[in-house]
């Protein structure tokens, strides 16, 4: 099963690597992660997803939640949440492709951030399955370059993961 | 008041009341060791490797409650002290570690002596830090001896680069350090505790299983007034030895791999288990799904709660610290209108006892050979039950585990997690200089012995009088047996041709060696060593060298697959 976890962490050189530390030492697969300083920059908020069994989705939380500097661990797929991830792709867009690209982007509420006379640079936010579904939907020899943020994610409503 | 880093340093270990710093100086830790010489507060033990430094410091804490403390210098000290690291992060041991680093402004740069501590540590402490700011040097410090003894205990590094030992401050030690992320709980949540309760009085076929956590915690009195309350047998792990009387009757013998066909067979057939701050290991339950071909309910309490439903699932788990917990279960019984099951339980002891008869620790008493398991007795008899006893990894532990009787926690020190031979011999000085007077023995072999014997040195320096009973077989015992009995009697590279005069090897150092070869000859030798109170003596025995460990549980097994002596 695929889970999300987020974790609040001390903002501190080195914190980062005993995570990512834990995942390998320990087995653990991780899918993306993402990290940031939140709005108090003394914490950062890390977004991990993993795939496992929930046994081992529960090693995972409580494993984190051992490491000194870790101060909260959510397995936020556990109910109703938000995700989101971030794509950059740079695609040919010469002839017939460049008002063809342009169409696609808008169908998937992308925008074009950067133009040359041959290529594009297209920014999509969504979930993974969205971002997923535009690289299937465009013609795959386009493509030059994409890069992506990894998931982010929230809880819905209530559900709050705070100090 | 205004301090050097290095001043700042001795003065937190003196507030710490650190009684022993292991140690063996080098470049980046100069400034330190100038101020260790200028004081008489702490004292510094100079070891002649830096694993024995960390053993030490390990043996030292295992056998008293209190932070063990050594320290290193950059690079091949650090490295060097890897082993004594994680052997002591594998078996939660409270230690600080204190290591030099190049200067700040060299990190990273390649420099002379420069690893990266932290990074090579972080996978076996508890938590490590580099101090980049003397500022936070003391709070650091606190910090480190903070963790190490709080929650589940473990090994803190700080890793301190030179200059910051040089630079000045002002100088205040922290009462306390609020960690907003760290906050181990002590409290075991009460209603997990009376479903426990009633679990335990509404079973059948009770066990109860203990592990390191008791001796760690120093609940060894809690947990016996729970299991005479309750009448039920109990188990002990091999970290677990002491925590429960050997010598008493409830007792089943150590469990796993090669634990009592009864402490085996009971904790497989029982119908509710009560597991306290042990970790159902691979070395201990065998095949997790052997174990769970027998169902049954299982309690566990532990203060980490990732040991919990690990490898085995928990039906009621308890996270607390084992004193509080272990309190609040005998007061529930006590208070409980319900008592155990007394015509249950009295067949459960019958079936036990059926399994006791089985002998299963019997072997040949009539040889011409010595026999290990008969050194290990008559060290029991000669020091009556009351030595210290460290011991280095292979067969030779196994029958110290086995035939030494623990009666009391903390009598008992050897490497069960990460089984590191070459423990043995520093642990038994950290343990020496920690209860002077007190008879201390290393039981080992000749295969780890030489993994730190240099430290035969450090002990004629302080002039500690560890007893050294070396069981020579001539063999790398555990890997010869794994060979006979799984590899068809291939001994490859397990034969230690070429080995030393032990004898002449421990007068070298200045030190009294025996060797023993006939078995009428042991007690004697045993007796006139320990009457040696000033002196080490170095015992070497010529030992059965086809001599296995049984019962025996082969790796991936179950639990009740186990060979027998009398089966071969």
């Amino acid at each position: 099963m695929r889970h999300v976890i987020s974790l609040l962490i001390e903002n501190e050189a080195g914190a980062l690597s005993r995570v990512t530390g834990l995942f390998s030492a320990r087995a653990y697969n991780i899918e993306s992660l993402t990290v940031a300083p939140t709005e108090d920059p003394s914490m950062s908020r890390i977004t991990i997803v993993s795939v496992g069994s929930d046994d081992i989705i529960e090693q995972i939380t409580k494993q984190l939640n051992k490491l000194i500097e870790v101060i909260k661990v959510v397995d936020i797929s556990e109910a109703a949440h938000i995700e989101r991830e971030l794509m950059l792709v740079k695609v040919r867009a010469t002839g017939k492709d460049r008002e063809e690209m342009k169409r696609m982007s808008e169908i998937f509420r992308g925008r074009i951030i950067d133009v040359t006379e041959t290529t594009y640079v297209i920014e999509l936010t969504g979930n993974t399955a969205k971002l997923d579904s535009f690289i299937e939907a465009i013609d795959r020899s386009l493509i030059l370059e994409t890069v992506r943020t990894g998931v982010c994610g929230i809880g819905r409503g209530d559900r709050i993961l705070k100090v | 008041m205004v301090l050097t880093g290095a001043e700042i340093v001795i003065r937190c270990l003196q507030e710490e009341k650190v009684e022993y710093v292991f140690g063996y100086p080098g470049g980046s830790v100069l400034f330190i060791y100038d101020e260790l010489f200028k004081q008489d507060k702490v004292r510094h033990i100079l070891v002649r490797h830096e694993q024995g430094a960390v053993h030490a410091a390990d043996g030292y804490a295992r056998s008293t409650e209190k932070v063990g403390v050594a320290l290193v210098t950059s690079g091949p000290g650090v490295t060097n002290a890897v082993t004594g690291i994680a052997t002591a992060y594998m078996d939660s041991i409270p230690m600080v570690i204190i290591s030099g680093q190049v200067p700040t402004a060299y990190i990273g740069q390649d420099a002379f002596q420069e690893v990266d501590t932290v990074g090579i540590t972080r996978p076996c402490v508890k938590h490590n830090f580099l101090v980049k700011d003397i500022q936070e040097l003391a709070s650091t410090i606190k910090k480190a001896f903070y963790l190490a003894q709080s929650g589940r205990p473990g090994p803190v590094l700080v890793d301190i680069p030179k200059d910051i030992s040089a630079m000045k401050c002002e100088y205040a030690y922290p009462k306390s350090v609020p960690m907003r992320s760290y906050n181990p709980v002590t409290k075991g949540h009460q209603g997990q505790i009376k479903k426990a309760v009633q679990l335990l009085l509404e079973a059948k076929r009770p066990m109860i299983y203990t592990g390191g956590g008791v001796i760690l915690s120093d609940a060894a009195d809690k947990l016996i007034k729970l299991v005479k309350q309750l009448g039920y047998p109990v188990t002990n792990t091999l970290m677990g030895l002491g925590g429960y009387p050997a010598t008493d009757k409830q007792f089943v013998g150590m469990l796993g791999m090669h634990g009592t066909y009864e402490a085996n067979m009971a904790m497989q057939h029982c119908d509710v288990l009560l597991a306290v701050g042990a970790r159902f290991d691979d070395r201990v339950i065998g095949n997790p799904a052997n174990f769970a071909e027998v169902p049954r309910k299982i309690i566990h309490i532990d203060i980490d709660p990732s040991s919990i439903s690990k490898r085995v699932k928990v039906d009621v788990p308890i996270v607390g610290d084992l004193p509080e917990v272990l309190d609040d279960l005998s007061k529930l019984i006590a208070a409980s209108s319900d008592r155990p099951d007394e015509k249950a339980v009295k067949t459960w002891w019958k079936q036990i006892d059926e399994w006791r008869g089985k002998d299963c620790l019997k072997y040949d008493r009539k040889s011409k050979i010595i026999k290990p398991q008969h050194v290990i007795e008559k060290l029991y008899e000669v020091t009556k039950g009351e030595a210290f006893v460290t011991s280095d990894v292979g067969q030779h532990q196994m029958w110290a585990a086995q035939y030494y009787k623990f009666d009391k926690p903390r009598r008992w020190m050897n490497s069960g997690g990460l089984g590191t031979m070459g423990f043995g011999l520093p642990a038994a000085m950290g343990v020496q200089l920690a209860h002077p007077g007190s008879p201390v023995a290393c039981v080992t072999g000749e295969g780890s012995i030489q993994m730190c014997i240099q430290e035969l040195s450090t002990c004629k320096q302080y002039r500690l009088p560890v007893k050294i009973v070396l069981l020579n077989n001539g063999f790398l015992g555990m890997v010869r047996q794994w060979q006979q009995l799984f590899h068809g009697n291939r001994y490859a590279e397990s034969y230690v041709d070429a080995l030393p005069d032990f004898v002449k090897l421990a007068e070298s150092y200045g030190h009294v060696g025996m060797r023993v070869e006939k078995p009428g000859d042991v007690e004697g030798a045993l007796k006139e060593a320990f009457k040696r109170k000033d002196d080490l003596v170095f015992l070497d025995f010529a030992i059965d060298p086809t001599e296995n460990v049984y019962p025996m549980v082969q790796g991936g097994k179950g639990l009740t697959e186990m060979i027998l002596s009398e089966e071969l």
